[in-house]
């Protein structure tokens, strides 16, 4: 009964499995996280963050298990019921997914013209608020994704998952394939950003810093299963050995054990 | 037990030469099972997209601009390519017909021959297979970096259903375009032919034309503009479906745009015939 424990739980995941052929990604997900907090679920890649993450946003259904907003299921709801849930969702995706043929405040404004109807007009002044919003200059909207540097189509992209202030944001590895200064503005961005809107947050990330920088609560996911969560402030003091040799970055430990012997059974 | 037999090479080799046709036979059945299989899961999932293609051809919202965008894309861009296929295929139809039929003192067919081969046959086919190298390869690429990008899933996360922003402004524009493209070709193709049995080979201009509209039947024409729609929609369908499967890099992108080219390629000859047998048996 965790709902008794957390009353408010804006989402939550419950048992959640999900197979590929032979490969068990997910081997029962259990995970909630109350209104207006951020989690952050740290792991090593292949672990079954990003399909966790496609779980929620429905991209991916799951064999089995349950997924909750607001209480509500979500899993196998049908397709006028999901178009609702996403407009309460919003995603920063890893490589910014910006479409390259449409200028900055495009990108921004559209899902509020394509997905909401919105008069083009309004959604443009929508769009040059949210541009200036994550510290990018007005004269960047007139621009093509190509013409910017990396931590600038972060932005953007930033800008575009808060355009329609969503009540649950998903970050996905937000600070890959940038520089350590340009990773610290954004984490800053999007601790700054989440907090004014009160949203809540579930990030997805190996980035150590990042995790640190935008996590009220972290969560490690290893094997498919959630092995450990607790208080971004209790990280170094975890008592779980995986995680201790996560956050350190060790090349022994047991999560280096388990990939030997997998590789010794192939 | 894996170690243990890696361990042992031998033994392994006394294993494998134990295998009894039988087994062979066998392991020949599983493999034809397997891509019969694979056949029939493909088939299924082709349906599958097609079926939820069309349905949002027709269910709204609808997006005007896309679709508008695609028309351009695909039917004035396709013109110069279409265009010039059709006259030199008209001009090399006339000189062909004319040589040949020199040999019966058959001359006087060449002006039917051109214009039922066009109408009826070449110009549909052929602007089929340029659209389909044209088009259907782009179509492939450009839905295949989408997928690869992630932004087909940023497209459902905004609230927009990739079917009906990606998938349905293009089918619609193919459908409509390929017969326009097509009775363009007609038109080019039939002067093509004129201007080579006019000027190179010495018909009178007043008999080739009369020639020409004496034999045209409405039918000709008409199962040349429905089979073109039949081709767009194949074109635009295999383009839109191997993108939107599109596997991972830069590899997968370029897989799916040769499969979009060669089964839509196959794919309009089938239908070619069938439709022929349709109109014409």
């Amino acid at each position: 009964m965790s709902s008794d424990k957390q009353p408010e739980s804006k989402l939550e995941l419950s048992g959640v499995k999900k197979t590929f052929g032979s490969n068990k990604v997910l081997q029962g997900i259990d995970l909630a996280i109350p209104k207006g907090k951020s989690l952050v679920v740290i792991g090593g890649s292949g672990t079954g963050k990003s399909v966790m993450l496609k779980c929620v946003l429905g991209l991916i259904t799951p064999d089995e298990g349950s997924i909750k907003v607001d209480g509500k299921e979500t899993v196998s709801i049908d397709a006028k019921e999901r178009d609702k849930l996403m407009r309460k969702f919003g995603m920063l995706f890893q490589g910014g997914a910006l479409f390259d043929s449409m200028s900055i405040w495009e990108n921004v404004a559209f899902g509020l013209i394509q997905g909401r109807g919105m008069d083009r007009k309004d959604a443009k002044g929508i769009a040059l608020e949210k541009i200036k919003a994550v510290g990018l200059r007005e004269e960047v909207a007139k621009l093509y994704p190509a013409e910017l540097s990396g931590g600038m189509q972060k932005r953007v992209s930033l800008a575009r998952a808060i355009a329609a202030n969503p009540e649950i944001i998903f970050f996905d590895e937000p600070t890959t394939g940038l520089d350590p200064i340009m990773a610290d503005v954004i984490n800053e961005l999007i601790s700054s950003t989440v907090r004014q809107m009160g949203a809540t947050a579930l990030s997805i990330t190996h980035d150590m810093a990042s995790a640190r920088k935008i996590a009220d609560e972290v969560a490690m996911i290893y094997q498919g299963q959630i092995i450990w969560r607790g208080p971004v402030d209790d990280l170094d003091d975890s008592g779980n050995e995986y995680v201790e040799q996560f956050i350190h970055g060790r090349a022994e430990g047991p999560i280096t054990d388990d990939a030997k012997s997998l590789r010794h059974a192939a | 037990m894996s170690t243990e037999t890696k361990e042992h090479p031998i033994a392994d080799h006394i294993v494998h030469d134990t295998k009894s046709a039988v087994d062979y036979v066998l392991d020949a059945c599983a493999a034809i099972g397997h891509t019969i299989m694979h056949l029939f899961q493909s088939i299924g999932a082709l349906s599958i997209f097609i079926g939820r293609s069309i349905t949002h051809v027709f269910l709204p919202p609808f997006f005007p601009r896309l679709i508008g965008r695609q028309i351009i894309d695909i039917g004035y861009y396709s013109l110069p390519v279409v265009g010039m296929t059709a006259l030199f295929t008209g001009m090399v139809l006339a000189l062909q017909s004319y040589t040949g039929f020199t040999r019966f003192n058959a001359e006087s067919a060449v002006a039917a021959v051109v214009v039922l081969s066009m109408t009826r046959e070449l110009a549909p086919v052929l602007a089929g297979l340029m659209v389909a190298g044209r088009v259907g390869a782009s179509m492939a690429a450009e839905i295949g970096t989408m997928r690869v990008t992630e932004q087909i899933d940023a497209l459902t996360t905004l609230s927009v259903n990739p079917f009906k922003y990606l998938i349905a402004p293009r089918i619609i524009a193919g459908t409509l375009m390929l017969p326009l493209l097509v009775l363009i070709g007609d038109i080019v193709g039939v002067f093509g032919g004129y201007v080579v049995s006019i000027y190179n080979l010495g018909f009178s201009p007043g008999s080739y034309l009369s020639q020409s509209w004496d034999i045209l039947e409405r039918i000709d024409v008409l199962s040349g503009l429905f089979k073109a729609a039949a081709f767009g929609f194949i074109v635009a369908v295999m383009g839109c479906y191997h993108g939107f499967h599109s596997k991972r890099g830069a590899q997968g992108v370029g897989a799916a745009t040769t499969y979009a080219v060669v089964s839509s390629s196959i794919l309009i000859l089938i239908a070619n015939y069938i439709l022929t047998q349709v109109f014409f048996s």
